[in-house]
């Protein structure tokens, strides 16, 4: 309690308004973007880069962009995947159809284009909350899905019903999408969009915009009395909300699986990154990377935990033994730490903080 | 810190209610209750629970719709506003069960009082540049002045919900000012309080009309505060005004002693004795 009751050392409100305040945290920042971007190029192989990092990268953004809906603008949604299969379907339909657009600029027409879509759904959020905001949000899921697997525009008459990424270059010949381009190319840029959308995102939640968002959460009838039209902040948080969702089901197209059908934006995966900002921490940017971290890494370790501890398995096995560990966190998170793991990072520096004392 | 300062109970009428009527099914929650506010005056809305008190102010700001009568306010009627457009108009309030965005600091809650005063859009609040930076800094200056004034700067970046009851009753006054409302609606704000927290809240009530000329509607069950901060007080029961004046001339008025003596709330001129409300609805 020190710390906090020391109160206001610095200077400036410029200085405690910053977006890392504490000298340590943007020590760590530094380290941690110098490792992603020169780290992890010079050391990782194709499959950790292809099977682990980017599937990160591209889940830490769809849950980014749900945690700004739910976790801070409190509308539930089950509607993730299907916003990304807009997102998806979007930047499939642009790069073929105007293939001198730039890549960039085709990923971010397409996230528009799905914020446009999460607008139109996001209008019943002004009548309906909590439990049938979610229900009509899954109705957009059903449709969404339904639609991009019955209209065979969208996957420009496929027979398959599969979409595959067309090459396409950043600039020069760093191809980042399609069966030329690299591993390493693919990560980095995965790794800016990321970056750059999570830096805006922050920003967005520490000023005026966001605290609109989390007086709506917390008492939209208080929010109202003090001026906040309700309807136009849900709107915002849905169009931008869907945004992010929509760049990172692009991505997923584009720079992840290369190929997709829209089954792979199904319930499931909506359910998935809901998963992954209970886990992480609801109304938390940090958590939503958390979040994803361990529903992309905790597969891995239980695949691999048995071999090496020299045990051996039958993966339906695994299989079941995620589903277990995950039932059981989630109900766990639910129940004692609706902040999730960004809380427990957090009451774990604030410990360090006190250090040696316990209070 | 409000716009139109004017001295106390001098100046003309802010806001006036006539024939007020308003039902909620068979409950005659307002009937045909008139009076007025003046620019720059305390005015005390007293009266037993359910008298109709908070019902009277949700319909000022917009969030009841009266089913009869007309509210004016600054001359022009406003009794079909939405509680937003009030807000824009400079009403501001707090609430007898405190409304405040728990989970967000006491610094949080009362920056949310000025979005109305913020302009910067989305995308410079995306890149935290510009206007939305020189603006963040701006109201952050003035929501410290705020903090200074209510003496909660040991508490500014706590989340509200884990902080004690008296000190929630403050932020929440805390994000009212911040609007720089040129009528504030207070509901109880000493409601659940100790006498020491008491006096410190009639302190600042008082600083926020005589400093920034503001006009304050209070409700408040302690007639001891009543009687020592407001110019006038409007006496409802039974969603029927019974009595209007100074505090002198309703305190000794035959209808009023009836009202306080006919409900279990003890006699009217309760000086010094601690009453603590128990907080209805
Ligand atoms: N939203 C509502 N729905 C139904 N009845 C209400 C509502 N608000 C107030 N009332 C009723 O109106 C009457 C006056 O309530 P209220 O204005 O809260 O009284 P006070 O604030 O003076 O204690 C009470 O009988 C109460 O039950
Ligand atoms: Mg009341």
């Amino acid at each position: 309690m020190f710390y906090r009751e020391a109160g206001e050392f610095k200077t400036s409100y410029a200085a405690d308004q910053a977006i890392f305040p504490i000298a340590q945290d943007r020590i760590a920042l530094v380290v941690l973007v110098l490792a992603a971007y020169v780290g992890v190029p010079l050391i990782a192989n194709g499959y950790w880069l292809d099977a682990i990092l980017i599937p990160f990268l591209v889940y830490s953004l769809a849950a980014l962009g749900l945690n700004i809906l739910t976790g801070y603008a409190g509308q539930v949604s089950l509607g993730t995947g299907g916003f990304m299969a807009v997102g998806a379907f979007s930047a499939y339909k642009l790069a073929i159809g105007f293939p001198h657009l730039n890549v960039v600029l085709v990923i971010v027409i397409a996230g528009l284009i799905a914020a446009a879509v999460g607008i139109v759904f996001g209008v019943p959020s002004l009548r309906i909350k909590g439990f049938y905001l979610a229900v009509a949000t899954l109705a957009a899921q059903f449709f969404l899905v339904w639609l991009f697997n019955r209209v065979p525009w969208f996957t420009n008459y496929s027979s398959s019903g599969v979409i595959s990424a067309p090459l396409r270059a950043v600039f020069g010949r760093v191809y980042i999408t399609g069966a030329e381009a690299s591993s390493v190319d693919k990560y980095l840029f995965a790794l800016t969009t990321v970056s750059l959308l999570a830096l805006a995102a922050k920003n967005m939640v520490r000023c005026a915009t966001g605290r609109a968002w989390m007086a709506i959460r917390d008492m939209d009838i208080a929010a109202e009395i003090i001026g906040i039209r309700p309807l136009a902040t849900k709107l915002t948080a849905f169009a931008v909300s869907s945004f992010y969702v929509g760049v990172a089901g692009a991505l997923w197209a584009f720079v992840y699986t290369g190929t997709v059908e829209p089954l792979a934006f199904d319930v499931e995966r909506s359910f998935q990154i809901l998963f992954m900002i209970i886990i992480g921490g609801l109304g938390s940017i940090l958590g939503s990377f958390l979040g994803a971290a361990f529903v992309v890494l905790v597969p891995v370790l239980l695949s691999n935990a048995p071999g090496f501890l020299g045990l051996s398995i039958r993966v339906a096995t695994v299989t079941n033994l995620q589903s277990i560990i995950f039932g059981a966190l989630i109900v766990f998170f639910l129940v004692v730490e609706p902040n999730g793991l960004a809380r427990l990072w957090q009451v774990g520096k604030e410990k360090l903080r006190l250090w040696p004392f316990p209070y | 810190m409000s716009a139109e300062p004017g001295e106390r109970g001098s100046d003309g009428v802010l806001l006036e209610v006539s024939n007020l009527r308003l039902a909620f099914g068979g409950i005659q929650a307002l009937f045909d209750v008139s009076f007025d506010i003046r620019r720059g005056e305390i005015r005390a809305i007293i009266g037993p629970n359910g008298a109709g008190k908070t019902s009277m102010l949700n319909c000022i700001n917009g969030f009841y719709k009266p089913q009869q009568g007309t509210i004016t306010y600054k001359g022009r009627a406003v009794h079909q506003m939405r509680s937003h457009d009030a807000a824009k108009n400079g009403i501001a309030r707090t609430f007898q069960n405190i409304a405040l965005f728990r989970s967000m600091t006491a610094l949080d809650n009362i920056m949310t009082g000025r979005l109305l005063k913020m302009r910067a859009n989305l995308l410079w609040d995306a890149l935290y540049l510009g206007p939305a930076r020189r603006e963040e800094l701006a109201h952050r200056a003035f929501a410290e002045r705020i903090i200074d004034f209510l003496e909660i700067q040991a508490v500014r970046k706590i989340p509200v919900g884990r902080l004690p009851y008296g000190l929630q009753k403050r932020v929440e006054l805390g994000r009212a000012l911040a609007a720089e409302p040129e009528l504030l609606l207070l509901d109880e704000p000493m409601g659940g309080m100790n006498v020491e927290e008491k006096q410190d809240m009639s302190r600042f009530i008082l600083d926020v009309n005589q400093e920034f000329g503001t006009t304050i509607a209070l409700i408040e069950h302690d007639m001891g505060v009543v009687m020592d901060i407001s110019d006038r007080v409007v006496v409802l029961d039974y969603g029927r005004k019974i009595a209007d004046g100074t505090p002198d001339q309703v305190r000794t008025d035959p209808a009023v002693v009836e009202a306080y003596l006919g409900v279990d709330h003890g006699p009217a001129p309760a000086e010094e004795k601690p009453c603590i409300s128990s907080t209805p609805s």
